[in-house]
């Protein structure tokens, strides 16, 4: 299911977390309520790790990962990497990347199979993102947008992509990413879908003004709704007719 | 109410779900459908849907506030002009489009619709037409008071005197008034043995003619009211007022006596001066020296110096 939160009364939660299937990092805040959102959901299952990278809150924006590894800018403290690696379970990977563009979070979007990078991204990084998160990268770039990690968000199961999507580069990406893709907003109206989300392969996190219609369009193609069985998706068929070949 | 939204026509983009009630339309700055930005949003929020418009049925003519009064046509775009400068908070907005709805004239109203343009939620510009009723409300403007007023109707009066025989300053004074267009507020004229009487509807138009006076001549003025009526509940008085304005009698090339003193007190001029130049000030030539002096039309008034013809 998709739950909304807020990062101190700031409806842009996904700059402020990271969420794979293995762990999920949280920035620090200053009050714990959106610690605990997180917290209530996940720690029975992953761990939930505070962080900050290089001194700032923003770290859904700077770093990226997936089951596998995470990557982290050069702008990192070595404290802050030694105590994320030392939070993570061993099988995650953590990596410092020297590259130019040091928000990794808006110019890199993966899940645990596939990444879109920024078409500016160097290559040796491109190469570090592909042995460090095993994954196949494809440089796109997104509604005429460089910054993929901004602008679409993908799991596993699904994804979301920036509402002024052609049809094309929606089937393309869809060929290419091997997941259901949808054009849609989130926080209201807001098309910077990066910041908007944050969610794994069984839970969403989506910001407060989130409006219901945005929410369940995020339930339906992530497949958050997947544990009700198929006759709840049955009740989302009117909604899936409405949105129009979409779902590879 | 009718609402567009200009969208991007590429025809490509896919459909999206507008974010409020879940209608598929395709991508726009905002993301929400066409009703739900009509729901969110009113561009005519500020401007009053029903005005007055002031109306002289005697000169046709429409007021412009605050004092000019314009001819205009229904339906004309004189008109149109003077409607669209009623509604003040009009000019906030970018209008696109005005025209006139048809009224049936002796309704006395006038509708006026109006398309606005504005940018709203980042990047949509949201276009969105509306009605202003404009009620017709009949007044009588004061050149058409004036033209149906008895001259009885008078509240102020200037006496006009210049006691001599000649009446050149009069004349001089009379051309002086039209081409300053001095008399616009005069409700009429009356010659006396002396001079002149004018009389106003308002004791600010009989002033205003005085301060004109003032700056031409040398005059010397004096007030006077009585009491017309008075209403004692309300403590509401009415009277008629009387400036009495009187000319100095002097003329070009009229030879003056000046008494020892003032003529001392006037910078050493000798007893017998000439007037070179009356305007508001008299300038005074002393014909055994050649000295020039001006005097104002308070020491005129206050050495009371008289004419030796």
């Amino acid at each position: 299911m998709a739950l909304r939160v807020q990062f101190e009364n700031n409806n842009d939660i996904g700059c402020f977390a990271r969420l794979t299937n293995a762990y999920c990092l949280v920035a620090v805040g200053g009050s714990e309520a959106f610690y605990s959102a997180f917290e209530a959901e996940l720690a029975d299952h992953i761990p939930v790790i505070h962080a900050s990278v290089a001194g700032c809150r923003i770290i859904g924006r700077l770093c990226v990962g997936n089951k596998n590894g995470l990557l982290l800018p050069n702008t990192t403290n070595d404290q802050e990497l030694m105590h994320i690696r030392n939070s993570l379970p061993d099988s995650v990977v953590v990596q410092r990347v020297e590259e130019r563009l040091s928000a990794l979070g808006n110019c890199i979007a993966c899940n645990d199979y596939a990444a879109l990078v920024h078409t500016d991204l160097d290559r040796e990084t491109e190469e570090i993102v592909a042995d460090t998160l095993q994954v196949e990268t494809f440089r796109q770039t997104l509604a005429g947008e460089a910054l993929v990690g901004s602008y679409c968000y993908f799991t596993n199961q699904g994804g979301i992509l920036h509402p002024m999507c052609r049809m094309e580069d929606l089937d393309e990406l869809s060929g290419l990413l091997q997941v259901p893709l949808v054009a849609g907003t989130l926080n209201r109206g807001s098309e910077v879908i990066g910041s908007g989300i944050v969610a794994n392969d069984w839970v969403g996190f989506c910001g407060f003004v989130t409006t219901a219609t945005e929410l369940s369009v995020v339930e339906s193609i992530l497949k958050l709704r997947a544990w009700q069985g198929d006759e709840a998706l049955g009740s989302g068929d009117a909604l899936k007719t409405s949105l129009i070949d979409a779902l590879a | 109410m009718e609402m567009e939204s200009r969208l991007d026509q590429r025809q490509e983009t896919v459909t999206i779900l507008c974010c409020l009630c879940g209608a598929p339309i395709t991508s726009n700055p905002s993301n929400m459908c066409v009703h739900c930005l009509r729901a969110q949003v009113d561009l005519s929020q500020g401007i009053p849907k029903q005005c007055a418009l002031v109306y002289c049925k005697f000169c046709g003519r429409y007021l412009l506030p605050p004092k000019t009064w314009l001819v205009a046509d229904l339906e004309s775009k004189e008109l149109m002009a003077i409607c669209l400068k009623r509604l003040k908070r009009l000019s906030k907005l970018h209008l696109v489009d005005a025209s006139f709805v048809w009224t049936e004239p002796h309704a006395r109203r006038i509708r006026l619709r109006l398309t606005v343009q504005q940018e709203v939620f980042n990047r949509t510009v949201l276009q969105q037409s509306f009605v202003v009723e404009f009620v017709v409300e009949l007044q009588q403007c004061f050149d058409c008071q004036r033209e149906a007023a008895k001259i009885e109707a008078w509240e102020a009066v200037v006496q006009l005197r210049q006691r001599v025989d000649h009446k050149r300053t009069l004349f001089y004074l009379e051309q002086l008034i039209l081409k300053h267009n001095a008399h616009e507020d005069v409700l009429g004229i009356r010659q006396q043995r002396d001079g002149l009487d004018f009389y106003f509807i308002h004791r600010s138009h009989a002033l205003k003619f005085l301060s004109f006076l003032n700056s031409v001549a040398c005059v010397r003025q004096r007030n006077s009211n009585h009491l017309v009526s008075h209403d004692p509940n309300n403590n509401l008085y009415r009277y008629k007022y009387t400036f009495s304005a009187e000319i100095a009698p002097l003329c070009r090339e009229d030879l003056v006596f000046l008494p020892p003193r003032v003529a001392a007190q006037l910078g050493g001029l000798s007893c017998l001066v000439l007037v070179q130049r009356i305007t508001n000030w008299i300038l005074l030539l002393d014909p055994r020296t050649g000295l020039e002096q001006s005097v104002d039309a308070g020491t005129y008034w206050r050495l009371g110096l008289s004419r030796f013809a």
